[in-house]
């Protein structure tokens, strides 16, 4: 008990400063996070879960059943099928973007005339609304009316089924995720290219290492700080990114578009009877995938020095 | 104890900087080249500068086409909508039934509620937990850490069904303040790691005269370091922003009837099942995407020094 009131006389500052945000985290993640982990082991769906019809309040009848659920899930090709897909949206979107960003920032690093308009156009896409940039993209996808059919139209190309075909729908919903997550790249890139000493170039330069040498020895080094972190942040973001793929495809054509958490999302409020039980049950195996990836990731930048 | 701390993260920075094999020099961290300088080239050949310059043509070419098709498309009449050429027939009229006959201006209305509560207290939460963070060594300061890390990736799949009970229970459900506090769950975490980054920036310094001086942490926090932070609180203020102004799931599922949506929610009410009034969408997303362009103007020009201190120390 002393050991608490003298650990609170020292600490009382910073925990103050902490609270506002763990109240808040508490109440609307914990608490949520837990009953959506408890739901994940029972069998509730539409029909069971407490409803309130009018006056009349139905209570829920749904039962715990351990873990049956993620039994069904992890038997099914279903889930297996959509990881597959994730991983492949998740490293194609990543990988993508940020090897365009780096190279956009690379370029915009350089005396170039017109470096700021350049850098401001380049960063518009980030200061649209998702959601608007999305709409934006489908009527140009639009396979009758779009502007990309009409012009290859005009080059004699037939038109591209950009959203009704599977493999079109793929390379269409990897595109505008990468239209949409260059942006941050390149802002996130030239900040560390610009933390580079310009000195180091050019000692670099007097010993006669040519361009791509100075690229490998000098340019990749200087980011690699910012780049691990930037690229575990979109690497969550991608895997979770719910607007692009919800909002241009729906998940389809078929399914096959979907990712895991667009298809958790249908489960429960797409599908009809909504299943809340394996929906939470999807969200849960997402969360370990993302949680069994960060550890990993940390501890490989751990072992090559990095400090966290 | 605070002034290590600064330290292992100063020579981390270091630690990257230098070359391979580590010539001797200078190891003064952040020092980075002039403004706007970069690596010295004096020369370059003609070709490779065309190849620069084309390269950053087609960069910016990709990325402002679709806005700027979306403000053309705004401007012609419904029946024109999909038509290649540019405006034929300009037309206000989207624009006027947009805000007119449809519930735009309340959904509008509701956002700014939303984004003003979220921007406010999200960046003044995520300030002094960062500040916390970066300036005391406290039990329960990694594991916090690790949390604010973790809750990034809550998949909104998870939560949205537990969260919809909670809510409705509150009886927050349809009302602002229920979108408030989701909001800043998810803004709230990246920007606490992110101001982390920039009070790390800040030496400890300043901190100490203000104690000398008599000030509290309280006062130090509120009177010296945060005025120095004003990047930082740009940066974060505009992801709070950005933030509540575009997110959808949740605000389609917490606000229902349309004249209690946001902008994200009520905007799908233009996409039905006859098809979509792209008309209308268009006019209504650039009323949309002004203010966040204005917005994000206003703070692209700390951008990039705020991103990366909060990054580079993450």
């Amino acid at each position: 008990m002393k050991r608490i009131i003298a650990l609170s006389a020292r600490h009382w500052y910073a925990w103050a400063m902490v609270a506002p945000v763990i109240l808040v985290i508490g109440l609307i993640i914990g608490y949520p996070l837990t009953r959506g982990v408890y739901l994940s082991l029972t069998d509730a769906d539409e029909a069971n879960v407490e409803r309130h019809i009018g006056v009349n309040d139905i209570p829920a009848t749904y039962d715990f059943i351990g873990l049956e659920n993620y039994r069904t899930i992890l038997s099914d090709s279903v889930f297996w099928d959509r990881l597959g897909w994730t991983a492949v949206w998740t490293a194609a979107c990543v990988g993508v973007t940020f090897a365009l960003g780096l190279t956009l920032a690379n370029m915009l690093n350089r005396r170039v005339k017109g470096r700021t308009f350049y850098r401001v156009a380049m960063i518009v896409p980030w200061g649209i609304p998702a959601f608007v940039s999305v709409f934006a993209w489908k009527m140009l996808f639009n396979e009758k009316n779009g502007l990309l059919n009409k012009v290859l139209e005009g080059g004699g190309i037939d038109a591209v089924p950009w959203l009704g075909d599977p493999t079109w729908a793929k390379l269409s919903v990897v595109a505008v995720n990468v239209w949409l997550g260059v942006p941050f790249m390149i802002v996130a890139m030239l900040g560390a290219l610009q933390a580079i000493p310009g000195e180091l170039y050019e000692a670099a330069e007097m010993d006669g290492a040519g361009p791509w040498q100075r690229f490998r020895n000098i340019t990749l080094p200087g980011v690699r700080a910012v780049s691990s972190t930037v690229v575990l942040l979109s690497t969550i973001w991608t895997f979770n990114m719910f607007p692009v793929i919800y909002l241009l495809t729906k998940g389809g054509p078929g399914d096959s578009t979907e990712i895991l958490v667009t298809y958790a999302f249908r489960l429960s409020f797409v599908n009809s009877p909504r299943d809340f039980a394996t929906s939470a049950a999807w969200g849960v195996l997402i969360l370990l995938l993302l949680s069994l990836f960060t550890v990993v990731y940390r501890r490989a930048l751990r072992r090559q020095g990095e400090a966290w | 104890m605070t002034t290590s701390r600064t330290a292992t993260a100063r020579t981390a920075t270091a630690r990257t900087e230098k070359p391979e094999g580590g010539s001797p020099r200078d190891a003064s961290p952040r020092t980075a080249g002039p403004r706007g300088g970069g690596p010295r080239r004096r020369t370059r050949t003609p070709a490779a500068s065309i190849g620069l310059h084309a390269g950053l043509l087609i960069g910016t070419v990709c990325a402002l086409f679709p806005p700027l098709w979306l403000l053309v498309t705004s401007f012609k009449p419904k029946s024109e909508s999909f038509t290649t050429a540019l405006v034929k027939d300009f037309t206000l009229g989207n624009y006027r039934h947009v805000v007119a006959d449809t519930h735009f201006l309340s959904w509008f209305g509701n956002s700014l509620i939303v984004v003003a509560g979220t921007t406010v207290i999200g960046v003044f939460i995520a300030a002094t937990t960062g500040y916390a963070l970066s300036r005391f060594r406290f039990p329960g300061m990694r594991p916090l850490m690790w949390i604010l890390l973790i809750t990034q990736m809550f998949p909104m799949a998870v939560l949205i069904v537990p969260l919809y009970n909670t809510l409705a229970n509150l009886g927050l459900l349809n009302q602002p303040a229920g979108l408030i506090i989701t909001y800043l769950t998810v803004a709230v975490p990246f920007c606490a790691w992110m101001m982390k980054g920039f009070f790390d920036t800040i030496p400890v310094d300043i901190d100490e005269s203000g104690r000398v001086d008599g000030l509290n942490p309280f006062g130090t926090f509120w009177r010296l370091i945060l005025p120095l932070a004003k990047p930082g609180i740009a940066v974060t203020g505009f992801y709070s922003f950005v933030t509540a102004w575009a997110e959808v799931a949740y605000a389609t599922a917490f606000m229902t009837g349309e004249e209690n949506q946001t902008l994200a929610g009520g905007l799908q009410n233009f996409v039905n099942r006859y098809g979509t009034d792209w008309g209308s969408m268009t006019a209504a997303a650039v009323i949309v995407a002004v203010p966040a362009g204005l917005v994000f103007g206003f703070a692209q020009r700390h951008l990039v020094s705020g991103l990366t201190a909060g990054a580079t120390k993450a």
